[in-house]
């Protein structure tokens, strides 16, 4: 009878351990968003929240130094925007194609290479896109710099794309057959009926699929770092440089002097780009839940 | 102009072949079937041509740079010249660091998310913060690390610090494989093994973990793989420039090749001039990383080819 008890109360006790240590990535996601408003709000003493965000000079080594990352946010969305109009086709596509299209000896070797892809590190990319591509930019459209925004988008393209793709083909995949055969039963063409019905049906999966994408794309840092051209200014045309959010970080945190203004508000910096991908990332997170695809009846 | 005729015969199942006035229509929606899947095999083509293109030519401008010495050498003449040993030794200590921090956390989450929770609030938040964990910006991993490992646990750029930084990084990753793994074990397993009188942990370690444990080491070898290629979260936490010694304690700084490529391509005295060498740590980095990544598709086809 004893050992009984104690047996339950063990289980009991490695049920509520387990718990905790599942409960460590919650832990972990508050400790990083406490440590970077801790140490990045010390910067709003010096610099209003308004002439933070909206401030068109980022100068912060200059005396007075100028702490405005609105050029930095445009310069993210408009690389994260460049590289999504090219992302988000090529990956709903290549989805597409291994779950309709493609025979099973194709799929076996495409998907594994789209895996391989998003495993190459990001360094590699970004280095790629500063000896090979940026020389090529240059020649091909005539350009001042062959690091420019163009650049970092299309290397970036391929770093979101795997992400796009993986995400959209499982929920192309778990379309219920019935819907596709009850289409083609019509007369439709597959084409017809992945455009009408198996699109329709997994519309919700796909959205996932992008958002995710693209908070990836907005994310990474060495790519942008390496191919971006890193000039902190309002783009004029897609071959311009621009230095978005991480780059920004990753550039300048070696040089700050520690807990300096510079140092602070590099920390607020990172806690935009947090905010936004967080954003992104819960926007996806409603989305699979609210819309979830659970057969036939929800449709 | 009688187009809503068309359709409307068309739509007459049995009689589309036979009807005239439908077959430019029906060749119309063939041909556009036939350009939309060329286009999505392109697509799908771009995306490995891309692959191949890169691994190519790194691969192709990077081995002649390979040598004995170019593995088993230090950097030498401001690092213009020699090898990259401690570049390897730091990214294998960083990487197996990482997984020593994040396998055994990232495992017992996923027995807990697969074998105990219930559907419900707890569960939903515990998955709502792995997803979120996992889309945060490499870069604020790195800003986290410094502000919470370095600075106020007050460990120093070291390796302590980037294996921490890196294994929280890659939880994630290794939860979601495991509990992959953990789903293909079939309840009847579970069920047996209660029926025979085993508690819920003997079960747990006893039947279900030794069946799962191919797949999960193979989320244990992607964390590596995604440590090992990661750059942003150890630039403030645990790499630098340049190390003449190799580390010697937990406490030490290192290099490491990510770091490495990083430094020569952009901050180096003569960029042009160690272009052969850029091309060789980054084909070290990527037959290291591939290779790992590899090794896991592999085994994986095999498992769904026994299956």
């Amino acid at each position: 009878m004893k050992n009984v008890i104690s047996k339950k109360f063990a289980d009991r006790f490695m049920h509520v351990s387990f718990f905790c240590i599942a409960a460590t990535s919650i832990f972990v996601l508050i400790a990083i968003s406490f440590f970077l408003f801790y140490e990045g709000l010390p910067v709003f003493k010096s610099v209003s929240v308004k002439d933070f965000i909206f401030g068109i000079y980022w100068y912060p080594t200059s005396d007075p130094p100028d702490f405005g990352i609105f050029p930095l946010i445009i310069g993210s969305v408009a690389v994260t925007a460049l590289s999504a109009a090219m992302a988000v086709p090529l990956g709903v596509m290549t989805a597409l194609y291994l779950a309709e299209i493609a025979g099973k000896r194709l799929r076996e070797i495409v998907k594994p290479l789209v895996e391989l892809l998003a495993a190459l590190p990001s360094v590699v990319i970004g280095f790629f896109g500063m000896v090979v591509v940026a020389p090529f930019l240059q020649k091909t459209f005539d350009v001042a710099t062959g690091l420019n925004m163009f650049n970092a988008a299309l290397m970036l393209t391929f770093m979101s794309v795997p992400t796009i793709c993986s995400i959209s083909e499982d929920a192309i995949y778990s379309v219920p057959v019935s819907l596709k055969e009850a289409s083609l039963a019509l007369g439709a063409t597959h084409w017809e009926t992945i455009c009408r019905v198996i699109i329709p049906a997994s519309i919700s999966g796909i959205s996932t699929a992008v958002i995710l994408g693209i908070s990836r794309a907005m994310g990474e840092t060495m790519v942008i770092l390496m191919t971006a051209g890193g000039a902190a200014m309002i783009p004029g045309s897609i071959f311009d440089p621009v230095r978005p959010l991480p780059a920004s970080i990753a550039a300048e945190m070696a040089e700050a002097p520690f807990r300096g203004d510079h140092y602070y508000a590099l920390f607020a910096t990172g806690a935009v780009l947090f905010i936004f991908t967080f954003m992104f990332n819960l926007l996806a997170d409603y989305i699979t839940h609210k819309y979830r695809q659970t057969g036939e009846g929800s449709l | 102009m009688n187009k809503p005729d068309t359709t409307e015969k068309c739509s007459i199942p049995g009689k589309d072949t036979g009807c005239e006035c439908s077959k430019p229509l029906k060749q119309k929606r063939v041909l556009t079937q036939k350009f939309m899947f060329t286009m999505l095999y392109i697509a799908a083509a771009i995306n490995c041509i891309a692959l191949l293109v890169v691994v190519f030519f790194i691969v192709g401008n990077g081995w002649q740079a390979i040598t004995w010495t170019f593995l088993t050498q230090p950097p030498m003449e401001s690092m213009t010249k020699g090898g990259t040993l401690p570049c390897i030794i730091g990214t294998l200590c960083l990487s197996l660091g990482a997984a020593g921090v994040a396998f055994p956390i990232g495992v017992s989450s996923a027995i807990y998310l697969n074998e105990y929770a219930r559907q419900g609030k707890t569960l939903r938040i515990i998955r709502l913060g792995i997803n979120n964990l996992a889309g945060v910006p490499s870069v604020v991993f790195g800003l986290f690390g410094l502000a919470f490992f370095v600075i106020k646990l007050d460990m120093g750029v070291s390796i302590l610090a980037g294996a921490l930084t890196l294994g929280v990084m890659s939880l994630p990753v290794i939860i979601g494989t495991t509990e992959e793994a953990l789903k293909t074990v079939p309840d009847s397993y579970r069920e047996a093994s209660l029926a025979l009188g085993a508690t819920k942990l003997q079960t747990i370690f006893r039947v279900v973990l030794p069946a799962a444990l191919p797949g999960i080491l193979t989320g244990g070898i992607l964390g590596i793989s995604r440590s090992a290629g990661e750059t942003a979260p150890i630039m403030f936490t645990a790499a630098v420039f340049f190390s003449p010694n190799l580390p010697s304690s937990f406490f030490d700084e290192v290099m490491a090749l990510p770091y490495h490529i990083y430094v020569l391509a952009t901050a180096g005295t003569e960029i042009e001039a160690t272009r052969p060498l850029q091309y060789g740590t980054a084909l070290v980095l990527i037959a290291l990383v591939l290779g790992m990544n590899m090794l896991t598709i592999i085994y994986r086809a095999k498992l769904r080819r026994n299956n």
